[in-house]
């Protein structure tokens, strides 16, 4: 009887953890096979998005595709990078150029698409540098930086380059206020001496050429993130700030005493007629735009020595402050450009201003103060609503098109999602871990893709397999096409990816450059055909006119350089075929790997150093006798006789 | 069924009866060719002719000088690097070229090489003999047709 109930008692148990065993298993397989065939792209099939993504402190912006996670291409920014010769090539270097000289790497942090009626446009894309202040744009029919321009009278370009709804402007403003203009003062004259500054820098509409227009000096607090207005806000853009307290040291808790911070709400569109009308006072500042031009694969500097800056208090009606809670981090703007959205990392609610009642609240004057010129205006006016219960530490918000919105909530590691017009929180979902930036396709412009939100997570821990103490940072993908949110997939990142903006493919692959025409090639040192293929020397300069071609160099015997003679190699890849790049290496060369495209030129200084026998060769294996691809430099003494002879 | 029958014998009578106007030896070295294309899948035209743009016999006059130097210009600037007139080099050499080859086959070679080597039973024998793939220079139809005039030049001479 007992050993009866004993097996009767086993058996129960046996099949009840049978049961709980399937259920815990079926419950994660299934929901995770299902997710597999929604990021599967078939072999050779395409993605649905690109998604450029900050790589942080890498200095680049990364190129994914969405769904798949698959990373096709890092674009050098503000780093070198000895893969391709980004930034060690004669003429790329200029692009790294500043007014403190060559700054070879920087922090990036925000890739911003541009836009023609607040709808992505595919024609660039812009990323600031924090570190160094900048801002670079890169072509979206190469792939590659076209230009940087350093902004002056500013430190820690954080909030930055949010563009304006039809591109007409891309934004900067100062995260570190500095002397404006420097200067050498005691840092605890911090609250007479340091100014932040807003910058306009005007985008000519078909070249997208960058110009600095103008500057608002504004009160030495942190301004950190910004968005640009649209439709009815089109006027407008928004600045977030922090430390109105005007610390100086520990910010973390000096920085956190006041109950409420400030989103500066700038008239754009006034201040650019202020500009006009001669508002403003030019003073001198130091500053370099670098433009790369493609025809001649060639970057320059143009050296700049003044900028025109706005003073609220000669500016009536050109920026105001609306309070904010705590220490307020992103400031978004949603598709229909009435709604304001901070996020304030300290705070307990999102609080969403309106643009209508900011409108009036300036109409009516109704305002609780003013500091150097710059009135406030009262919370009460200009709120629309709060969400309540938001989770801890939200910071940025994006919208999907259906009248919903997405914040990240970084304390509590999670996105949430509510609804525009009754506040209420609708679902929330996990993100491994502590989420900085989200992203929706097009999810801070008038038309968002709202298919997938992608979370950019600073922390991974036991997310991949260990890599030692330095591990990567991620992405997870996230389907929001239904009314819960499902995460799909999880990828890691290069670098740290700040934040990321996403574009339908097909807005971008019809453009994508193939070669670049051999006919256009202007560069001063190309070569157009291997007739022309040359060694010339002036002094302890040589230059070596280099043709690269499947499978051979132009010349490949050259005798008579001297030891301590600066050569440069200038290699025209003389290829008109898609996806032939060669690559350019000698023994010795103390420099970086040249990767040149079909129909580029690319220039490479070597300086060798001992007598002997130096061969080169191509680095990127192009062909069935790519090993073939070869040459030799002889390298005399420097007192030498030897001829300078090549074939 | 009879009358398929009745209808398949028209169609050969009707093709016997086309043949047998040509002379014997034309008529062979035409089956040959239908035969030899009908294995890579082409027309007789592109055995003959090549696969690419050029889809029927050029109408070609004399040597026309005045674009002969604009395809030597071509030629120097995006074919120089793997051919030479006189000796072996990345690709062959090319002075002879118009006796090897028809024009229309010259400038199919041109404007559609990848296809040509994938395709053609002349261009898949070059890739054994030369391992390099011959490439599109982004070269237009008539900066191929002005290639084509230097190397009618060429053996002008």
């Amino acid at each position: 009887m007992k050993k009866k109930n004993l097996i009767i008692v086993l058996v129960a148990v046996f099949g009840l953890s049978a049961i709980l065993y399937n259920c815990s298993n079926s419950g994660s397989s299934d929901n995770f096979s299902d997710a597999a065939s929604k990021v599967y792209v078939a072999p050779g099939t395409h993605d649905e998005f690109y998604a450029f993504m900050s790589g942080g402190f890498s200095g680049q912006v990364s190129v994914y595709g969405l769904p798949s996670g698959r990373l096709f291409k890092v674009i050098s920014v503000f780093s070198q990078n000895p893969e391709t010769g980004y930034g060690y090539s004669e003429e790329s270097k200029p692009l790294l150029n500043t007014s403190l000289g060559f700054i070879p790497w920087d922090d990036a942090h925000h890739p911003v698409l541009s836009k023609t009626n607040g709808e992505q446009d595919g024609k660039w894309l812009f990323i600031n540098g924090n570190n160094t202040p900048r801002v670079a744009r890169i072509d979206l029919s190469t792939f590659e930086t076209v230009e940087t321009i350093e902004i002056p009278n500013s430190a820690g370009n954080h909030g930055s380059p949010f563009v304006t709804e039809n591109t007409e402007y891309v934004v900067a403003s100062t995260r570190f206020s500095v002397p404006v203009p420097q200067k050498d003062v005691p840092i605890s004259s911090y609250k007479e001496n340091f100014k932040g500054t807003i910058s306009y820098i005007k985008v000519d509409k078909n070249s997208g050429d960058m110009n600095l227009a103008f500057q608002i000096v504004v009160p030495g607090f942190n301004y950190d993130l910004a968005h640009s207005g649209k439709g009815p806000s089109h006027d407008w853009s928004f600045f977030t700030s922090y430390n109105s307290e005007q610390a100086n040291t520990l910010l973390e808790v000096n920085a956190s005493q006041n109950d409420k911070d400030f989103i500066a709400a700038v008239n754009w569109k006034q201040a650019e007629k202020y500009a006009a009308e001669g508002k403003g006072k030019r003073i001198s500042a130091e500053y370099c735009d670098n433009n790369y031009d493609e025809n001649a694969h060639k970057a320059t500097t143009k050296k700049l020595n003044d900028v025109l800056v706005l003073n609220p208090k000669d500016c009536p009606g050109m920026i105001y402050y609306i309070p904010i809670p705590k220490s307020p981090h992103g400031v978004d703007v949603d598709p229909s450009g009435e709604y304001i959205v901070g996020g304030g990392k300290l705070a307990a609610v999102i609080p969403v201003h309106s643009f209508s009642k900011m409108i009036k609240a300036i109409e009516s004057k109704d305002f609780v103060g003013e500091i150097d010129g710059i009135p406030i205006l009262k919370y009460e006016s200009v709120i629309a609503g709060e969400v309540q219960n938001p989770g801890l530490g939200p910071l940025h918000t994006e919208f999907d098109g259906n009248g919903y919105a997405y914040t990240s909530a970084f304390l509590s590691s999670e996105i949430v999602k509510w609804k525009l017009g009754t506040w209420e929180v609708v679902d929330r979902i996990p993100a491994y871990y502590s989420i900085g930036h989200l992203m929706i396709p097009g999810g801070d412009s008038k038309k968002p893709w709202g298919k997938y939100v992608v979370a950019l997570n600073k922390i991974t821990k036991d997310r991949y397999l260990p890599t030692g103490p330095e591990l990567t940072q991620s992405a997870q993908l996230i389907d929001i096409s239904g009314d819960k949110m499902k995460l799909l997939l999880d990828f890691p990142t290069v670098g740290e990816p700040h934040y990321a903006q996403a574009i339908p493919a097909d807005m971008l692959e019809k453009n994508s450059k193939k070669i670049y025409a051999l006919e256009k090639n202007k560069n001063p040192f190309s070569i157009h055909g291997e007739k022309e293929a040359r060694v010339t020397r002036s002094g302890n300069e040589v230059h070596v006119y280099l043709s690269a071609t499947r499978s051979h160099f132009k010349p490949d015997n050259i005798e008579g350089i001297k030891v301590g003679d600066k050569v440069y190699f200038h290699i025209t890849n003389l290829e008109q075929d898609w996806d032939i790049p060669h690559g350019f290496t000698i023994k010795g060369l103390n420099n970086a790997e040249m990767l040149i495209m079909p129909g580029q030129t690319k220039s490479v200084l070597w300086t060798p150093t001992k007598e002997g026998i130096y061969p080169f060769y191509c680095t990127d294996f192009c062909s069935a006798l790519h090993q073939e691809m070869q040459g030799y430099v002889r390298v005399s003494s420097a007192s030498s006789q030897t001829k300078l002879i090549f074939n | 069924m009879k009358k398929l029958f009745l209808i398949l014998t028209a169609v050969i009578i009707l093709l016997t009866a086309c043949g047998e106007k040509k002379s014997d030896a034309a008529s062979e070295e035409l089956a040959k060719k239908e035969k030899m294309a009908k294995l890579f899948g082409l027309t007789v035209f592109e055995l003959d002719n090549g696969i690419g743009p050029v889809k029927e016999k050029l109408t070609l006059g004399p040597v026309d000088t005045k674009i002969v130097e604009t395809g030597k210009k071509i030629f120097d600037i995006k074919c120089a690097q793997c051919h030479k007139l006189d000796e072996r080099y990345t690709g062959p050499a090319q002075r002879d070229l118009v006796k090897r080859r028809t024009p229309e086959y010259i400038m199919n070679m041109i404007l559609n090489p990848v296809d040509m080597v994938a395709k053609h039973p002349e261009a898949k024998k070059m890739f054994a003999q030369y391992p390099t793939q011959m490439t599109f220079q982004n070269v237009t139809y008539e900066d191929a047709r002005n290639l084509l005039e230097y190397f009618r030049s060429l053996n002008n001479k």
